[in-house]
């Protein structure tokens, strides 16, 4: 009676769930791509009415403007898909180093969070909760503005060793030019690395076999050190330094790292270590202490202990925020716009933008670096996980 | 023989009190009493000069740039300004409006924070449904006989917290569903989801603004066109959504799948076993999460400024450059930063609570 019409082929197409899943996903496709079209004839329609091009065109056009720092040759002349090449490499410069500088930082603050000196692990938390609570926009602003806005003009400026100067134009350093057989203490270098990652192969394989422990550390400090070292002097000690001077209103020669380069790389480094050190210190507190006494009761010196047993574990805790943190970083370094460093989306998304008006394009070639970029990090991620998932046997 | 116990032993002096603390917390060891050393000595030298700065030679009455004498901190400026600030372009006459605005925003938020309050339910429904609504007329006037504002002149710190109100509540609900649509059994729709999730969260919030800014005009049908503000707005609340739609999922895939059974169980559909039992267990779980990218907003809106928007960062960044008061940027700007600071920190220590709170043991049903 009442159970035949909860048989399958007495249920009504409407009342079954699989037929309703299709029915469902049908009218959700369709509106994306309605709505996708919309926008598309919408866009098309509005760029005709206000004369803009469409397509990729403008990628070979002349630029017309200069950009204050670049890492490739650069003149106005050259075309708008130099302009992209240009920022693209000072937004990876800024965000490598920012990443460098704010892991260091992170982990010095982590570790003395977790100091059994008082003053030191307060200072650190104060150091933490002071910079991670404050816009990044606002630190940004604070070391471009208040404080590398107040160093004096190029003629007064503060000197080191007279060859470092600061002024408001940048801190000039001395360059390092290269003359001819450099190229042997390169090779010398690569041959270095390449030994040592053989003798450390080598000395893990035969203290499985054997037993016995090798000074790998000490070889392969040596060998990268020295052999470059010793290069270099035999063939002539083949690099000098070029000492910026003061020629009329500003300084000649050297490297210069511009105010708004430097500010951004302070805020964003200032700021990233105050996230990390949250992680090493969340890291190193999840091994937990029968790990460490375990490692004390088969005999492990503490170092041992810290380096075979915590840190490996610890680091399983740590690197998949840690990745997250490097990625804000990277998109955080957008941020340069506002103080006209000349990053991506400064250059790209900005001038090149407001130059050509084809906004369609060139936010979506924007958008897709990120995307490529983030993409690509949550992939090596993902392998990495994988690789030091705990492996439950 | 009796027995006669002996006096108790005086507490030992070494492991109590101050010399003990000391000893146990900065002097330790050689190495440790070095450090302690040098970072008090580089404590002390930094912030003698600072507390000097900002307190001792600070001046702090007056009305014009001439009465800041003592050579330090100007605080006169902000005093001057304060309003600004606060109610950006908003015409002097109708503030009382952004007054009753913040008093009712106090009232909806400060019982969220105290357990047994009567009625937090309901104010907080209120919050996330009338309040916005009171809340867009007294602002934007134009009804019951309020006299109309536009957006335009709208800033401060009235348009940042216009900005994170906004964002969170509309992120809220939409994060929640795009969260339901990763984890839904039908194919297209979990894809379309996890697309919109990843793209909104792999890219950063500037270019979000940039194509909400340039890009929106050129996507809208002709004639109609939204203003700068809602413009921003849509942007943050993309951006927004897929942030929260991430957090709401940790909560989803932590509820035990004997949950779900149990709903399909007891025969109710799937709309009835996610709002009736999979919802409130994981929204209730995420709350600190929720809080964290509530705090991540409050921080990033000050992004607007560089799509021209005059939040209290851009109220500020706009003051500071005015020849009329020279050399005030620290001082505008370490106001910011306390206001920033102060709210971000409390929230944070909130969510730490409510973590610690929360943590009742849902791994082990």
């Amino acid at each position: 009676m009442a159970g035949s019409n909860l048989t399958s082929s007495g249920t009504r197409p409407w009342r079954d769930p699989r037929v309703r899943a299709v029915a469902f996903q049908v009218v959700a496709l369709a509106a994306v791509f309605w709505f996708g079209y919309t926008l598309f004839e919408n866009t098309l329609t509005n760029m005709a009415d206000r004369g803009i091009s469409t397509g990729f065109g403008f990628w070979d056009e002349q630029a017309g403007f200069g950009i204050i720092m670049s890492l490739i040759p650069y003149k106005e002349t050259m075309t708008y898909g130099r302009t992209f090449w240009v920022g693209l490499l000072n937004t990876v410069l800024v965000s490598g180093l920012g990443i460098v500088i704010a892991t260091i930082i992170g982990f010095i603050i982590g570790v003395a969070r977790l100091s059994s000196n008082w003053l030191v692990a307060k200072l650190a938390a104060a150091y933490i909760e002071i910079f991670r609570n404050i816009p990044l926009l606002l630190q940004i602003f604070f070391w471009y503005f208040a404080v590398l806005g107040n160093v004096p003009p190029p003629r007064q400026s503060l000197s080191a060793a007279g060859a470092f100067f600061l002024n408001n134009r940048g801190l000039y350093v001395p360059a390092p030019v290269t003359d001819e057989g450099f190229g042997y203490v390169v090779a010398a270098l690569v041959v270095a690395i390449v030994a040592t990652v053989v003798i450390y192969r080598w000395a893990k394989r035969r203290q499985n076999r054997t037993g016995q422990p090798f000074h790998t550390f000490w070889t392969g400090l040596g060998l990268i050190v020295g052999l470059p070292l010793i290069t270099y002097f035999v063939a002539g000690e083949p690099l000098h330094w070029e000492v910026p001077e003061l020629r009329g209103f500003n300084f000649a020669g050297g490297m210069v790292m511009i105010p708004e380069f430097a500010s951004l790389l302070l805020a964003l480094s200032i700021y990233t270590a105050a996230f990390i050190a949250e992680i090493v210190r969340s890291g190193i507190l999840s091994v937990s202490h029968g790990q460490t006494e375990a490692a004390a009761a088969l005999g492990l010196r503490p170092g041992l202990t810290l380096r075979l047993v915590v840190i490996p574990q610890a680091m399983r805790v740590i690197i998949p925020p840690l990745t997250s943190q490097y990625l804000n970083l990277t998109k955080n370094s957008s941020l340069a716009t506002a103080i006209g460093y000349p990053d991506l989306v400064a250059v790209f998304m900005g001038t090149t933008l407001n130059q050509t008006g084809q906004a369609v394009e060139i936010v979506a070639i924007t958008m897709a670096v990120y995307l490529t970029i983030s993409l690509s990090i949550s992939l090596l991620m993902n392998i990495y996980n994988r690789a030091v998932a705990l492996k439950e046997r | 023989m009796p027995h006669v116990p002996k006096a108790s032993l005086p507490a030992p002096v070494a492991n109590l009190g101050a010399v003990a603390w000391l000893r146990k917390n900065l002097f330790s060891t050689w190495y440790n009493s070095l450090l302690t050393l040098v970072v008090g000595y580089l404590l002390v030298t930094n912030l003698l000069p600072l507390l000097q700065w900002a307190f001792f030679n600070a001046s702090f009455t007056g009305a014009t740039p001439d009465d800041c004498t003592g050579g330090g901190a100007c605080w006169v400026f902000l005093q001057q300004r304060l309003g600004f600030f606060i109610y950006g372009f908003y015409p002097e006459a109708a503030r009382w409006r952004i007054d009753i605005g913040f008093v009712l925003l106090a009232l909806v938020l400060v019982p969220q924070f105290i357990d047994r309050f009567p009625g937090r339910k309901w104010l907080g429904l209120f919050g996330l449904t009338g309040f916005p609504i009171i809340a867009y007329f007294l602002l934007a006037g134009g009804a019951f006989g309020l006299e109309p504002v536009p957006s335009t002149k709208w800033g401060g710190l009235t348009l940042t917290l216009t900005l994170a109100y906004v964002g969170i509540i509309a992120a809220l609900p939409i994060g929640t569903v795009l969260a339901l649509g990763r984890r839904s059994e039908m194919p297209i729709i979990r894809g379309i989801c996890v697309v919109f999730i990843e793209i909104w969260r792999a890219v950063p919030l500037i270019t979000v603004l940039f194509m909400a800014s340039v890009m929106l005009p050129l996507f809208l049908p002709e004639g109609v066109n939204f203003e700068k503000l809602l413009r921003a707005l849509i942007g943050i609340i993309l951006f927004e959504s897929a942030y929260m739609a991430e957090v709401v999922r940790g909560g989803l895939q932590a509820i035990p799948k004997g949950q779900y059974e149990a709903g399909d169980a007891l025969g109710l559909n799937y709309w009835k076993k996610t709002s009736l039992i999979i919802l409130p267990q994981a929204l209730k779980m995420v709350i600190p999460g929720i809080v964290n990218t509530l705090i991540a907003l409050f921080k990033d809106t000050t992004l607007v400024l560089i799509i021209g928007l005059f939040d209290i960062l851009g109220t500020v960044q706009s003051t500071i450059v005015d020849p009329e008061w020279q050399r005030v940027d620290a001082e505008g700007y370490l106001f910011v930063a306390f206001c920033f600071w102060v709210f971000c920190f409390g929230m944070s220590r909130y969510s730490q609570a409510l973590e610690r709170k929360l943590h009742t043991g849902h791994e082990n049903t």
